[in-house]
């Protein structure tokens, strides 16, 4: 198969990455490289196996409803970006 | 020509945990911004989901008391998108197998009865909040709703009308606060509604469909589907077409309005969450909830006809909510005369907590202390008039039946005595109406019973008053 | 002290011989010295490590010091440590102070050892070179024209090195294996589910593991009884009792059953990779152990259900990184979606945008199907043709590595050619499977060569025991570069 540039343009959209028409040209390439190893999948007729998610066959373990954390917003909000009153500020979101 | 509308639901209820569908965070309203989001709510690098048995126990309740298949296995899935309350850039949510399939929702629309079938219920995390306010043109973020377990319920397109469709939020509202998963406090967001809504031809295939997101009152539902409905005939009359489109309503302009953030074309790329196992529950646990599952509006209505002889209005009005009919029921235990109970809850305890804007648990009058009013009116201590005025002390703190009935001498006169001597000086003091009634002028019995009442400020017992004058009057 | 043992450090430590302090003083002085050349570490802070060894001196002097109490361990850097930068490789994460500690490092903590430093790995663990890190290629300690190895392979040439005891590592697709294979050293990839993920960063979360890299299997050993464990926060971690991973370290190997599975020897194996696998499997059959043909005809097939499954969940884990509450944001941008699209450009390196990119694909509207779908499929395939091995045989023997280290920059910008040399190493992923890899000898190149051993759900100590029973008669494991 092969990738179309606005394909390679659409996922990078999708997985919000810039790319410039160089990269998403050199990205179409390695893609296409890429796939062409992911197609041999394609040749088995793996019929009705149940899919596999997960590597142990067992059941989700649940918590009891308790509150345990505290209040460490000060601590994670050292590292972040842009803060104001506590609230993380992002450009402008229009709804 | 006509049109026909078709109208489905999707309801978020946020369910009354104490901590986070997936971290240990408290799940309390108005805290400071981010005071509230853990570790695992802001998707610090590493952090992984432990779910919550609480709120898998809440859709299991929901399940049941819809007549739903609660299913032995479900997964949870990632549904990606970038959004900036959205930390992980997915949220947690049910794809493929959610935990709640089917159900059905009885509605009453102008007296009928009314099936709506409920496609799904799946549990998901709430997302955060976006502040909009002016922070130099920038958004804020806080993350403290983030992670909040919701039950989503999908229904089938089932509902006609606007007024059906708010029959169905109020009896699903009524019902997920019945089974106590869910505060239903609209304005705080714990339950809100989007509306799915086309319009046809009858008989023809249905319409394209267009979605209300976010409203968060019954009113708004109400404003925003009838805005919609209209939009759509008068759009496909005027030659248009109805696209696809998410809208949100604007409640101070009254109309609906294409959301610009939704518009680019979605591909949420859903993949089971590999860090959640399938989500397995079993027969026992079933059995255990199905156990405690409190009586349900549909059940306790029809106990309410058939056990205490209400009207089908009564028993609905009673039911509507399951603290109303709580205060219902204690003031019939104590005073066992079901049909009074319904009339002073539905009369005066509705119309004053209406008047004063307030819900029935901060009723100022205990459903005991009513008891204690009914049971002066049944014994004859006071009538039915006096009782009003009583209940108005109450209502203003003044005591119970008894200590008004005492501290204002309400008490009804009920001694023949004293009746006697008082109709026997009233005869004597009114000689030309007694000559008059007795010629056959039946209507001044009324007179007889005015000046009596007077001269007992209005206590005396009617029925022995009227007896008396009777036996009196006829010499 | 640098060649010792763990067993030996904690001897010396309890007989007061050495101290934490001097301990940590010595490796760190030996960081100092290689790690300009080697690029092994990240992040090293005396301050922090000292501290910790104080500590830990304190705890000795106190007679409460357990077995590893005192001795300086090398992190991977993508274990969040509390205070620590935790890059994970990445420039998206070189100003990430991480506020809390993974539960692998709380282990390590609660034992009263000492953090070294946070060592090199592939950016975000996505490589098998040690070359995507944003942090610059490590060097291989046996020859520095040649790749360590990755995404571990920081970790793997600090031991190599003797920079570090032992170090810790992840294995998503190899990462443990095939860098202990590279460098000389040995390490084990434990059963999914045993070491907690919580705080370890996550690549593909359905694959990942961590596990120990060190100088023996008897050092791999007394690692894992403190990385194994129990953990509620992670909810694919498993419950089970506690075992001691070295109590069969001394059991005899006669009766083995070595299962070979012929195509692990098939195209695409050096000779020399072959040779040195064939010989160490024959000196097996010296110890008594007898050799199984079995067969695992879907390996060929681990390579694109790798390839499709893992790049999925990782462009789903990594979309955390926006720029909004911690880590890169890029200061070119005039709205929303520019500063994801720049912060995400700019923070992450080519591998990484790759496989975002192939997983953003593969689970999109119309592939799922014909991609996600087929690869768990074909998952169970690949797990299936373990479990019917298993009842052939107690271990299966090959090669970690097509071949020995490769230069730096020799695959150049050719992602399949680097994807191919993966073929012996994921299929265990897949499958969940406890893997490990012991030096067995040395190419025509000087270079080192790994055995690579794989055993059932749980074999740990039966792995350990044949590696250990290996490296008591052999002394492939002690060579030690010339650096």
């Amino acid at each position: 198969m092969s990738i179309s540039l606005n394909e390679v343009k659409r996922i990078a959209s999708l997985a919000r990455i810039a790319v410039s028409d160089v990269e998403a040209e050199a990205a179409r390439a390695q893609l296409d490289g890429i796939f062409g190893l992911i197609e041999e999948m394609q040749a088995v007729d793996a019929g009705d196996i149940e899919p596999m998610s997960h590597a142990q066959e067992i059941v989700l373990r649940l918590r009891n409803d308790a509150v345990t954390e505290v209040d460490q917003h000060e601590a994670f909000q050292k590292g972040a970006p842009e803060v104001e009153a506590g609230l993380y500020l992002v450009p402008q979101v229009i709804e | 020509m006509q049109w026909e509308v078709v109208i489905g639901l999707e309801v978020h209820a946020q369910l009354s945990t104490e901590s986070k569908i997936f971290s240990g965070a408290s799940t309390a309203f108005g805290a400071a911004p981010n005071a509230q989001a853990c570790a695992v709510d802001i998707a610090l690098p590493g952090v992984l989901p432990v779910l919550n048995r609480g709120a898998v126990e809440c859709a299991i309740k929901f399940g049941l008391a819809v007549g739903a298949k609660v299913n032995r296995r479900s997964v949870f899935s990632r549904k990606n998108y970038f959004y900036p309350d959205l930390p992980k850039g997915y949220q947690i949510s049910q794809f493929d197998l959610p935990v709640v399939s089917g159900g059905e929702l009885v509605i009453f629309v102008d007296g009928a009865e009314k099936m709506v079938r409920l496609t799904r219920a799946h549990l998901e995390e709430d997302a955060g909040k976006s502040l909009h306010e002016d922070f130099h043109g920038k958004t804020g973020i806080d993350l403290n709703r983030a992670g909040t377990p919701l039950l989503e319920i999908v229904s089938e397109p089932d509902m006609r009308s606007s007024l059906e469709a708010v029959a169905y939020a109020k009896e699903l509202h009524s019902l997920v606060r019945y089974l106590d998963i869910c505060d239903g406090n609209m304005q705080e967001g714990s339950f809100r509604c989007d509306a799915n809504v086309s319009v046809r031809r009858p008989g023809a295939p249905l319409g394209t469909r267009r979605e209300i997101k976010n409203l968060n009152s019954f009113r708004f539902l109400q404003q925003a589907i009838e805005y919609e409905i209209q939009w759509q005939i008068d759009t496909l009359e005027s030659g248009g077409k109805i696209h696809q489109a998410t809208v949100l309503f604007d409640s101070d302009k009254g109309e609906t309005r294409a959301m610009r953030s939704k518009e680019e074309a979605h591909d949420y790329r859903y993949f089971p969450d590999p860090d959640l196992l399938p989500l397995e529950i079993s027969g026992e646990w079933m059995a255990e909830v199905r156990s405690r599952l409190p009586e349900l509006p549909q059940a306790k209505r029809a106990r309410y006809i058939s056990a205490f002889g209400l009207s089908a209005y009564d028993a609905g009005v009673l039911t509507s909510s399951k603290e109303l009919a709580a205060y219902f029921e204690e003031v019939a235990e104590i005073y066992p005369e079901p049909k009074a109970c319904a009339n002073w809850v539905m009369g005066e305890i509705s119309g004053w907590l209406n008047k004063a804007g307030i819900d029935i648990h901060d009723c100022p009058i205990s459903s005991r202390a009513l008891a204690g009013l009914l049971i002066r009116i049944g014994d004859g201590t006071i009538s039915g008039k006096i009782a009003k005025e009583v209940f108005e002390a109450m209502w203003n703190g003044e005591g119970g039946a008894d200590d008004v009935i005492e501290s204002r001498g309400f008490k009804q006169i009920s001694d023949t005595g004293a009746l006697e001597k008082i109709v026997d000086e009233i005869i004597e003091g009114n000689p030309s109406q007694v000559a008059d009634y007795r010629a056959g002028r039946d209507k001044l019995f009324a007179f007889f019973v005015g000046q009596a009442m007077k001269a007992t400020k209005g206590q005396a017992n009617p029925a022995q008053l009227s007896e008396i004058l009777k036996k009196k009057l006829a010499g | 002290m640098f060649n010792s043992s763990l067993k030996e450090l904690s001897a010396l430590l309890s007989g007061r011989k050495t101290s934490s302090v001097e301990l940590t003083q010595e490796f760190l002085k030996r960081i100092d010295a290689k790690n300009p050349e080697l690029n092994a570490f990240i992040t090293v802070d005396h301050d922090k490590s000292l501290a910790q060894a104080r500590a830990a001196d304190t705890l000795i002097s106190a007679g409460k010091a357990q077995p590893l109490t005192g001795i300086p361990f090398a992190q991977k850097d993508i274990f969040c440590a509390k205070d620590w930068i935790t890059t994970c490789g990445s420039r998206m994460l070189s100003n990430f102070v991480s506020p809390y500690d993974a539960h692998v490092i709380e282990r390590f903590n609660a034992a009263g050892a000492v953090n070294l430093g946070k060592t090199n790995m592939d950016e975000f663990a996505m490589g098998s070179s040690n070359e995507t890190s944003h942090y610059g290629p490590v060097r291989n300690p046996w020859d520095k024209k040649a790749v360590p190895g990755g995404s571990s392979g920081g970790s793997a040439a600090a031991v190599a090195a003797r920079m570090a005891p032992a170090a810790t590592g992840t294995d998503t697709g190899g990462s443990i294996r095939q860098p202990a294979a590279l460098c000389g050293i040995s390490g084990i990839k434990p059963t999914y589910g045993l070491v907690s993920r919580y705080g370890m960063i996550a690549f593909a979360s359905s694959l990942d593991q961590g596990g120990p890299m060190a100088k023996s299997a008897e050092d791999l050993a007394w690692m894992l009884n403190l990385m194994v464990g129990f953990d509620a926060r992670d909810s694919t971690s498993l419950d089970r009792p506690f075992e001691d991973y070295s109590r069969d370290l001394d059991l005899p190997l006669a009766g083995l059953r070595i299962g070979i599975p012929s195509e692990y020897f098939a195209q695409g194996l050096s000779s020399d990779v072959e040779r040195v696998v064939l010989e160490a499997i024959r000196f097996y059959e010296k110890l008594g152990a007898t050799v199984v043909d079995v067969s695992l005809p879907n390996t060929k097939l681990s390579i694109p259900v790798y390839y499709v499954l893992a790049p999925a969940e990782a462009s789903s884990n990594l979309s955390r990184y926006d720029g909004v509450r911690y880590g890169y944001r890029s200061p070119e941008y005039s709205d929303l979606t520019e500063m994801y699209e720049n912060s995400r450009a700019e923070g992450f390196g080519a591998e990484v945008k790759r496989r975002i990119m192939v997983g953003t694909y593969v689970l999109s509207h119309g592939y799922y199907d014909a991609y996600y779908i087929q690869a768990q499929k074909l998952r169970r395939l690949i797990a299936r043709d373990f479990s019917e091995s298993f009842e052939k045989c107690d271990v299966i023997m090959g090669p970690t590595s097509p071949s020995t280290a490769f230069d730096i920059g020799e695959k150049g910008d050719d992602p399949v050619q680097m994807y191919l040399s993966d073929i012996y190493t994921i299929a265990v992923n897949l499958a969940g499977l406890p893997g490990m890899s012991i030096p067995a000898g040395f190419g025509a190149n000087g270079r080192p060569i790994g055995l690579q051993i794989i055993g059932n759900y749980f074999s740990e100590a039966k792995m350990l025991n044949v590696a250990h029973q290996y490296q008591k008669s052999t002394d492939w494991h002690r060579q030690m570069p010339s650096i």
